[in-house]
């Protein structure tokens, strides 16, 4: 038991130190595993400080809920496969935000608040209850919903109500009113029920601003919902006075919204464009037949081999179909046979491949291939021209050159892997069909594309026996 | 359905419509092959390699135009060959509709469903069947290897024991396929390639052979014709263009011409005036010759000397290296045949619907069925549209809304200011100071690692557990059990999250 304030004040400033080293030591690779520990650590000397300053009784209470939840978590980390990483990201997000909202309402009931504080100070303190209850409400549905989709529960096409913007315009005026009532009724004692209604509609916002967003704008809603979690820690913070979580919260909450602003400018769409949802479906439309747009050339698993096998320099681009396929272990065995054949191979990693943000990096990794070979699309668009082969595989907007050729259409604008420019490309693809965006891709109507029709994962394998 | 093959009777051909290689591949496609007696002897492809193919040989021509329902030919046929034909043969060849429209018009009375291998569209979709870009390919190489022949002097720079020899400097006006290949031969050869053309978008193509594109210094006008090919030019280009030739004829040693713009003669490129003013020894190989020429001293299919220049006017190029032509021109009729032939029964089917079949489709059932619609897509990739000016006044971004929003945000704070005590004050400064820690640490983080940030942050924001501790001590049951379980979900975050990160991390090696 410490009863020294300064004691967990400055427990609370290490631990504040220790997050902000957690996240500085992501900038590169070699310091990363550092980071966590300090991560940990940090979150270790909060918990301990807390326990031991705060808590008087129901210990063992406590320390069978920290058991239960920590082995849930321990066994979860352990058996997830990559390819579920954002699945796991989106349902973690979902406990921060229960857990919000299950702190504000038991902090509101907290007899002890009306005493504690009056007048401005307790409308202040009301605001501040109803703030972090409402982010983590939207918070808690929109990420179960995120969850729902990438793990295929639910699909991937948005759902576009009729007067949908209508809807979350209504939901957001009646939060606002319900949020003054709630003010209103809690200086005299009361204030539970609008505090309940504002929970209720703030789960349905959060449901439908989620459902309203196709499947491959993933990456934006599991970054702002990472965002989300971060506030809401944050508004809970205001509310318990508690510096500690106001901070965590700010650096949670802005390393979402970059994250966002990083896949959205990846995009070339406006934040609140994708929010307001209704763009692309996961399952992508059948070419349009009639417009012609020249003829596709298709290739056999053994040319393929033999064309890598005669580069020199191949540049691999992969897409979310590559984690669909589960193909990342037969690319990292490919890589591995050009490289010790003294082939140059590369991978090309768009910012948006993949249903979160760094999800194909995670994948390669998983797969054992050197990171120092796994390029971002800013460092190797320029090297194009010098590459012999280029691999899609999975990928279909990001290589897509009528974003550059059309500024006009619905991709005009959006940054693309150039691997037209190199001598071949040879796409590995399953259908003709478009990719979400819904707009044909030009690439694989040109003269140096190749077409490898098949599930990815079959084709490289039998590339890699051709090889 | 049987194919015949005649020799080509044409004076000085030596090509043959098909090769025992291809012969092989058409058997395999359900037709007979029926070649005549010594057809590809004068292409080096005997009748013993043609019967090893599969096919039965014919000792005379007789033989085959009377039994044949395919034909398969290089030049289209004489009067003689034309009064053979009968209805419901089909013939494939060179025919040149528009030069020849009396051949055109017995054709059609005859009854023959008749093919125009220099008819087929110029789409991409076409272009294994594009026999005049084979043909115009090799005329290319060949005239640049009949230029060396006339020539007396390396093409390539030499430093030798006997003295430095020069490289030559090679012309080639008009780089369609036969000027790019002309380019990448000599270029080939060590030569210093320039190379004009009145359609600006070739100009890559030339540089991409590493030869020198010689604009004109004049306004953009663009010679893009129809279907890839170039258009007559106003007065004053072809004024400004002269120019250039007469000056480049000083400096060069061989020109190539392959200028030709399609329904016209050619156009007239090279006076008298300018092969005079080139040095002794040097060569023209004129590649339109057979159109009237290029220069004005062309003589079709003979080579000529002028004061020391030689020029070279052969119309027969593709003929001259007859087994090569034979081979690319046999595998464009396979090509055209696979497109016929959908059963691979040996059936042709000539579908009007498609817009290869119809474009070649010269007469049909009696009927002339050319020329066809006009093509709907240039084989060349849009036309180097004016780039679409890539809209420089880009939007001046109006200055007052962000001075607006920042008024506003400063006024809205300092109102908050107003009213808030000072415990709210001190949380709110550190708050804004975490947001700006978060936004420097965050941009720092390398892309190839924002999974595990995610992971990562959202272990830390976790802490949210503290709101559970504080509260698990209450006596009021229903907030203790609220935080029981806020403490286990949080938990479950806490150790994921981080447990999830260290896996991760542990993946990442080089």
């Amino acid at each position: 038991m410490i009863n020294n304030t300064g004691i967990i004040a400055m427990s609370y400033i290490i631990a504040t130190i220790l997050f902000i080293l957690a996240l500085g030591g992501l900038s590169n690779q070699e310091t990363a595993r550092r980071g966590n520990w300090y991560g940990i650590t940090g979150m270790a000397i909060a918990l301990i400080a807390t326990v031991l300053g705060v808590v008087t009784q129901q210990y063992a209470l406590l320390l069978a809920a920290l058991v239960v939840g920590g082995t849930i978590g321990l066994i979860a980390a352990r058996r997830v496969r990559m390819t579920q990483m954002p699945e796991l990201v989106a349902i973690l997000h979902s406990l921060v935000g229960a857990a919000a909202v299950a702190v504000g309402f038991a902090n509101f009931m907290d007899p002890g608040r009306l005493s504690h504080y009056v007048g401005v100070e307790l409308t202040i303190h009301d605001i501040e209850t109803y703030l972090g209850v409402l982010i983590g409400a939207v918070t808690f549905s929109g990420s179960v919903i995120a969850f729902g989709k990438l793990s295929g529960r639910i699909g991937g096409k948005p759902l576009t109500l009729p007067a949908r913007h209508w809807l979350n315009l209504a939901l957001l005026i009646a939060a606002i009113w319900f949020g003054r009532e709630f003010v209103l009724q809690s200086a005299a004692g009361g204030g539970l029920q609008p505090l309940i209604i504002m929970t209720v509609i703030a789960l349905v916002f959060g449901i439908h601003m989620v459902m309203a967003i196709g499947g491959a704008d993933m990456p934006v809603v599991v970054s702002m919902l990472n965002s989300y979690s971060g506030w809401a820690a944050s508004a809970t913070g205001f509310m318990l006075g508690n510096d500690l979580l106001i901070v965590t919260g700010a650096l949670v909450g802005s390393s979402g919204a970059i994250l966002s602003y990083i896949m959205c400018r990846a995009m070339n769409r406006k934040f609140i464009a994708v929010i307001a949802g209704g763009f692309g479906t996961s399952e992508g439309t059948v070419v349009a037949t009639g417009e012609d747009q020249g003829e596709v050339m298709p290739i056999e698993a053994e040319e393929t081999a033999a064309l890598l096998n005669s580069a020199k320099e191949v540049m691999i681009i992969p897409g979310y179909g590559m984690a669909v396929a589960q193909a990342q272990h037969i690319v990292h065995e490919i890589t591995q046979t050009l490289r010790d054949k003294r082939i140059n191979v590369r991978f090309g990693i768009h910012p948006v491949a993949g249903r979160m943000p760094g999800h194909m990096n995670v994948l390669l990794a998983e797969a054992k291939v050197p990171y120092d070979i796994v390029f971002e699309m800013d460092e190797v668009n320029k090297d194009f021209p010098d590459v012999d082969v280029s691999i899609v595989i999975g990928a279909n907007d990001i290589v897509n050159p009528s974003a550059l050729e059309e500024p006009e259409g619905p991709i005009g604008g959006m940054p693309v892997l150039e691997c037209w420019k190199g001598k071949t490309t040879i796409v590995l693809k399953r259908s003709m069909a478009t990719g979400y965006a819904g707009v044909q891709n030009p690439l694989f109507f040109k003269e140096n594309t190749r077409m490898l029709f098949g599930d990815a994962k079959d084709s490289l394998d039998a590339v890699f026996k051709a090889l | 359905m049987r194919i015949g093959v005649p020799r080509e009777i044409y004076a000085g051909e030596k090509r043959v419509a098909t090769t025992p290689d291809v012969a092989a591949q058409l058997i395999e496609m359900g037709f007979d092959v029926a070649v005549e007696s010594n057809a590809g002897a004068a292409a080096h492809y005997s009748d013993a390699t043609f019967e090893a193919a599969g096919c039965s040989i014919a000792a005379t021509a007789n033989e085959i135009w009377a039994e044949s329902d395919l034909i398969l030919k290089v030049r289209g046929p004489d009067e003689e060959e034309t009064a053979r034909l009968k209805t419901g043969q089909t013939l494939i060849s060179f025919l040149w509709p528009a030069q020849n429209p009396e051949l055109l018009k017995q054709l059609t009375e005859r009854g023959v469903t008749a093919m125009a291998m220099d008819s087929v569209p110029r789409i991409s979709r076409a272009q294994k069947v594009d026999a005049l870009s084979s043909m115009a390919n090799i005329a290319g190489y060949r005239a640049v290897v009949e230029a060396a022949q006339h020539f007396g002097r390396f093409f390539t720079g030499q430093i030798t024991a006997a003295g430095k020899v020069m490289p030559a400097k090679v012309l080639v006006i008009g780089a369609g396929v036969a000027g790019l290949a002309a380019i990448g031969t000599a270029k080939s050869m060590g030569a210093i390639v320039r190379s004009f053309d009145t359609r600006p978008e070739v100009k890559e193509q030339i540089e991409s052979m590493d030869a020198e594109f010689l604009m004109l210094d004049f306004a953009d006008e663009d010679g893009s014709g129809e279907g890839g090919y170039a258009k007559v030019m106003s007065d004053e280009f072809i004024k400004a263009e002269m120019a250039l030739f007469a000056e480049q004829a000083k400096d060069v040693d061989i020109i190539i011409t392959t200028a030709l713009i399609p329904g016209k003669p050619a156009p007239r490129l090279i006076t008298t005036e300018m092969v005079e003013s080139m040095k002794d020894g040097s060569v023209i190989v004129d590649l339109a010759a057979e159109q009237g020429g290029n220069c004005e001293l062309t003589e079709a299919e003979r080579v000529v000397r002028h004061q020391g220049v030689t020029i070279i006017g052969y119309t027969d190029m593709p003929s001259r290296l007859a087994a090569q032509s034979s081979q690319l021109y046999a595998t464009n009729l396979r090509h055209l045949l696979t497109d016929l032939t959908p059963e691979k029964d040996g059936q042709i089917v000539v579908n009007m619907d498609d817009e290869v079949i119809r474009g070649a489709t010269v007469c049909k059932d009696g009927e002339t069925t050319w020329p066809p619609p006009a093509p709907t897509i240039s084989a060349v990739p849009a036309k180097a549209e004016p780039a679409p000016a890539p809209v420089v006044e880009e939007k001046k971004r109006s200055v007052m809304g962000p001075i607006i929003g920042m008024v506003l945000a400063g006024l809205a704070l300092l109102g908050l200011g107003a009213v808030a005590p000072p415990s709210f004050m001190a949380h709110f400064t550190v708050f804004v100071l975490a947001c700006f820690v978060g936004y420097m640490v965050i941009w720092n983080v390398t892309a190839a690692l924002h999974t595990p940030l995610m992971s990562v942050t959202n272990a830390i924001s976790s802490i949210i557990i503290i709101g559970a501790l504080i509260q698990i001590s209450s006596d009021n049951e229903m907030i203790k059990w609220i935080a029981v379980v806020t403490a286990g979900i949080t938990s479950i975050n806490i150790v994921g999250g981080f447990a999830v990160t260290r896996r991760m991390l542990e993946m990442f090696r080089k």
